[in-house]
C-alpha cells in the first residue's frame, strides 16, 4: 500500500444551492497502484465523477471539498496551490471526458491542440511538439497524422474525437489516467476500439488508469479492481475476482442484472427501481435502504461501514454475510426480505 | 382542428373495415417476408433516400423493404451513419423518400394531403435518444403533453386533457406533481418517461423508439426496455426499435434489420439473427456487446472490429463492407452482393454467407486485443 500511485482518504465534497446543501461525497477512500486499473462505478448522481473533479480540482464554482486528502506522488493534491495543481493537470495527470467536443476547442485544428498541451507545460519545444504529435497521432490510431494534423474537431467522427482526447491526455506521458465515461456516447463497435486502445497504451507506458463508468460491463472487461458508488459512499469495492464470484451487496448485484448482454431475454433482466436522489443532508441510515429489496429496519435506521470481508473485499451492507451465503438463491432472501421488511 | 372531435375519441379503432385488426399481444406471427393474407400495419418498399452534400449525392438510404404486422416489433440495427435513424424518419414521413413507397394502414403516406398526413401522426409517433432536446424547455411536462393532445383535437376538454395526462404520467411511473416540472428538473430516465407519454398521449398505433435508451444509466435502460414491454402487452403497440445495440435490439424485437451504409446487409427473426448470423457485420456486433465474465480468469480478449464505416458520400466499391470484412475476397471488392434468402425467409447480403453462418463466431473477424 506504501507504493500507491494516488491515495485518497476520507474525501467529502459539497455543493451549495439555492435551496440548500447538497452533500455529494460522503467520506470516500480508495487508492491506485502504479499500473493499476481502478473502475469506479455508479449511475448519475452517486458522486462518482464529483469525487475525481475534487481531486483535480475541477469542481464548478458552487461545490467545495470539505475534508480528506489526496496524496499524489508524495503531495496532497487538494492542499496545492491552483497554479501547482494546474501544472500537474495534463502532465502528471491526464483526463479524458464523455464527449471530446465539450473538451475539444472547435475553433483549432486538432494538431495543435495536441501541442498546445506539450507546450504549456514545457514538456518539449515546439519542433519537438509537432512530430510528437504526429506520433500520438498514429499511436492512437489515427492515420495520416500529418494531413490529419490540420483538420478540426467537426471532421471527426466521435470515435476519432475520442482518439484526438486520448493523444492530448496522453502527450506529456502522465503517470495516471483519469477516464470519466469515455465510451458511454459511442457505439458499440467503438467502444470496444477505445477500450482497447487505453488498455494498449497503458500497458506500454506502466500507466495508472481511472475508469469511471456506470456500465458494468465495460468495468469488468477493463479494470483490475472496482468500487461501487452510491450517494457519494463506497458500497463494495474489491479486486476483480471478488467483485464478479462475491459480490456482496445488494445494489452491486443489481447493476450486474442491469447488463444488456447478448441472449439476455427480457424476463431475466431485473431494474433496480427508483432512481438516486441528491442527498440534502448527510446520510444517517443505508443510502440505498430505499431501493433494496433486502432493506431491514436496522437498514433505514443505522449507516452500514464500509468492512472487510477478506481478500481485499470491502462493503458496506448490515446483510452482506447473508447475500454472500445466499448466492444463486439471492432471489428468494429478497422475497424474504421484503416480507420481513414489511 | 376544428370539427373532427367525435372522429378523435381517444383510443377507439380507425374504422370498420380498416387494413388493421386489433393487435394480439404477440402480433399474428408474420414474419418479415412471409406473404401475409391480410395488409401488414406497415409495408416499406424499396424506399431511398440521398442527400446532397456540397454537390455530391450521399446514398443514406438504399432500397429498404420490410413488412411489419401490428404489435411486432422490428429492430434496426447498425453503427452511426447506418441509415438507420433516417429510415426511420422516413417511415414516419419526417423525411421525403426519393423513391419507393411507405404503406401505413394501407394508405400510401407519400400521396396523402399535408391536413391527411397530420391526422395520420396520431398513430405514428417517436420516441427521442435525447429527450431533452425534443421537449421544449419552457412548456411544464403537462403543457407538453396536453399540447399534443389538442394538435390532434384529443381529449375534448382542457380539463379532459389533464386528467389524462395524469393518467399517462402515472402509467409511465411518474409522479401526478410531475406535470408541472420542467424538463430540466427531471432526470434522464424521467425525462425520457415525459417523451413516452406525450407520444402514448395520441393513442399510437407505431411508435419509432430511436435509440431511446442510449443515454441512460445502465439501471434506467432497464426500467424503460421493461416499461416499453408492458406498453406494448397492455396497447398493443407496434414498434420499431432503433440502436447502435444488438442486445438492445434483441430484447424487444421480433424480426432485426442490420444496416450498413444505408443498406440493408441481413434482415431476419430475431432468433435467427442471434442463433444464426449469415452476414459477418452482425457477426462483428454481435462479439462487440460486451459480457460481464464470470471471473477474472474468464475474462476475454475485447473483440475489436478495426476500422470505422467509410463515407456513405464515398463508399466502397463491390461489398460495402469489404474494408473491414476479415473474409473478404477478391469477389466481395468486384461485385456487390444482393440480398438473398439464404433459409426459409433468412435474408443476407454477403457472398459467402452460408459459410459465414457455418464458421465459428472467433473466425469472422474481430481482432482480439489483450
Amino acid at each position: 500500500m506504501a507504493e500507491d500511485l494516488l491515495s485518497v482518504q476520507d474525501l467529502h465534497t459539497e455543493f451549495e444551492r439555492g435551496d440548500g446543501t447538497v452533500y455529494a461525497v460522503n467520506g470516500i477512500s480508495f487508492s491506485v497502484a502504479p499500473g493499476e486499473t481502478l473502475g469506479i462505478v455508479g449511475e448519475s448522481g452517486s458522486g462518482k465523477s464529483v469525487s475525481v473533479l475534487s481531486i483535480m480540482g475541477l469542481l464548478r464554482g458552487n461545490g467545495q471539498v470539505t475534508e480528506g486528502t489526496a496524496k499524489f506522488m508524495g503531495k496532497d493534491l487538494l492542499r496545492l496551490r491552483r497554479r501547482q495543481l494546474e501544472d500537474m493537470r495534463g502532465r502528471d495527470i491526464g483526463m479524458i471526458f464523455q464527449d471530446p467536443m465539450t473538451s475539444l476547442n472547435p475553433t483549432m485544428r486538432i494538431g495543435d491542440q495536441i501541442t498546445e498541451v506539450m507546450l504549456s507545460h514545457q514538456y518539449t519545444n515546439r519542433k519537438g511538439a509537432f512530430n510528437r504529435t504526429l506520433q500520438l497521432l498514429e499511436e492512437v490510431g489515427i492515420p495520416e497524422g500529418k494531413a490529419r494534423f490540420r483538420s478540426y474537431p467537426h471532421e471527426f467522427s466521435g470515435g476519432m474525437r475520442q482518439r484526438v482526447m486520448i493523444a492530448m491526455a496522453i502527450a506529456c506521458e502522465p503517470q495516471l489516467l483519469i477516464a470519466d465515461e469515455p465510451t458511454t456516447a459511442l457505439d458499440v463497435t467503438v467502444q470496444t476500439q477505445i477500450l482497447a486502445l487505453l488498455r494498449e497504451l497503458q500497458q506500454k507506458r506502466r500507466m495508472s488508469i481511472i475508469l469511471i463508468t456506470h456500465d458494468f460491463g465495460v468495468a469488468t472487461n477493463f479494470c483490475d479492481r472496482i468500487i461501487v458508488m452510491y450517494a457519494g459512499k463506497v458500497m463494495e469495492s474489491a479486486p476483480l475476482d471478488g467483485f464478479l464470484r462475491r459480490s456482496a451487496h445488494p445494489y452491486t448485484i443489481g447493476l450486474k442484472r442491469s447488463v444488456i448482454e447478448v441472449g439476455t431475454q427480457s424476463h431475466q433482466l431485473k431494474a433496480i427501481p427508483g432512481m438516486a436522489m441528491a442527498l440534502t443532508e448527510p446520510p444517517r441510515a443505508c443510502p440505498f435502504a430505499g431501493r433494496c429489496d433486502l432493506a431491514a429496519r436496522r437498514c433505514r435506521e443505522e449507516l452500514p461501514e464500509l468492512r472487510a470481508i477478506g481478500g481485499d473485499h470491502y462493503v458496506a451492507c448490515h446483510r452482506a454475510e447473508e447475500v454472500l451465503a445466499a448466492g444463486a438463491t439471492l432471489d428468494n432472501l429478497m422475497a424474504g426480505g421484503v416480507v420481513s421488511a414489511g | 382542428m376544428l370539427g373532427r372531435g367525435t372522429v378523435a375519441a381517444t383510443g377507439a379503432p380507425y374504422g370498420a373495415g380498416g387494413p388493421s385488426d386489433a393487435p394480439s399481444e404477440k402480433g399474428s406471427g408474420a414474419g418479415l417476408n412471409g406473404s401475409l393474407p391480410r395488409e401488414p400495419l406497415l409495408r416499406v418498399e424499396a424506399v431511398s433516400k440521398r442527400f446532397k452534400v456540397s454537390g455530391r449525392t450521399l446514398r443514406a438510404v438504399e432500397r429498404v423493404s420490410f413488412e411489419l404486422a401490428a404489435g411486432q416489433t422490428l429492430g434496426l440495427v447498425g453503427e452511426s451513419g447506418s441509415g438507420k435513424s433516417t429510415l426511420g424518419r422516413l417511415v414516419l414521413r419526417l423525411l421525403e423518400a426519393d423513391e419507393g413507397k411507405v404503406v401505413f394502414q394501407g394508405e400510401d403516406l407519400a400521396r396523402l394531403s399535408t391536413n391527411k398526413m397530420r391526422a395520420r401522426r396520431r398513430h405514428m409517433q417517436i420516441i427521442f435518444q435525447d429527450p431533452l432536446a425534443s421537449l421544449n424547455p419552457r412548456m411544464t411536462v403537462g403543457v407538453a403533453i396536453e399540447d399534443a393532445m389538442s394538435v390532434q383535437n384529443i381529449g375534448g376538454s382542457s380539463a379532459e386533457r389533464r386528467r389524462r395526462t395524469e393518467e399517462l404520467l402515472a402509467r409511465v411511473g411518474l409522479p401526478a406533481s410531475a406535470v408541472y416540472a420542467y424538463p430540466f428538473e427531471l432526470s434522464g430516465g424521467q425525462q425520457q418517461r415525459v417523451g413516452i407519454a406525450r407520444a402514448l398521449s395520441v393513442g399510437p398505433q407505431l411508435v419509432v423508439c430511436d435509440e431511446p435508451i442510449s443515454s441512460l444509466d445502465v439501471s434506467v435502460q432497464v426500467q424503460i426496455i421493461e416499461l416499453l414491454r408492458e406498453l406494448r402487452k397492455e396497447l398493443g403497440i407496434t414498434y420499431i426499435f432503433i440502436s447502435h445495440n444488438l442486445a438492445v435490439v434483441q430484447l424487444l424485437s421480433d424480426n432485426v434489420l442490420v444496416m450498413y451504409l444505408g443498406e440493408v446487409v441481413e434482415q431476419a427473426s430475431a432468433a435467427d439473427i442471434f442463433s444464426r448470423p449469415h452476414h459477418p457485420y452482425t457477426r462483428a456486433l454481435l462479439r462487440s456487446v460486451l459480457k460481464v465474465p464470470e471471473s477474472a480468469a474468464a475474462r476475454t480478449p475485447l473483440a475489436v472490429l478495426p476500422g470505422e464505416m467509410p463515407s456513405p458520400l464515398s463508399p466502397p466499391p463491390g461489398c460495402p463492407y469489404h474494408p473491414r470484412c476479415p473474409l473478404a475476397t477478391s469477389r466481395c471488392k468486384e461485385e456487390k452482393p444482393v440480398l438473398r434468402d439464404v433459409s426459409g425467409g433468412h435474408m443476407a447480403a454477403c457472398h459467402y454467407a452460408e459459410k459465414v453462418a457455418a464458421t465459428p463466431a472467433a473466425v469472422t473477424g474481430l481482432a482480439a486485443s489483450t
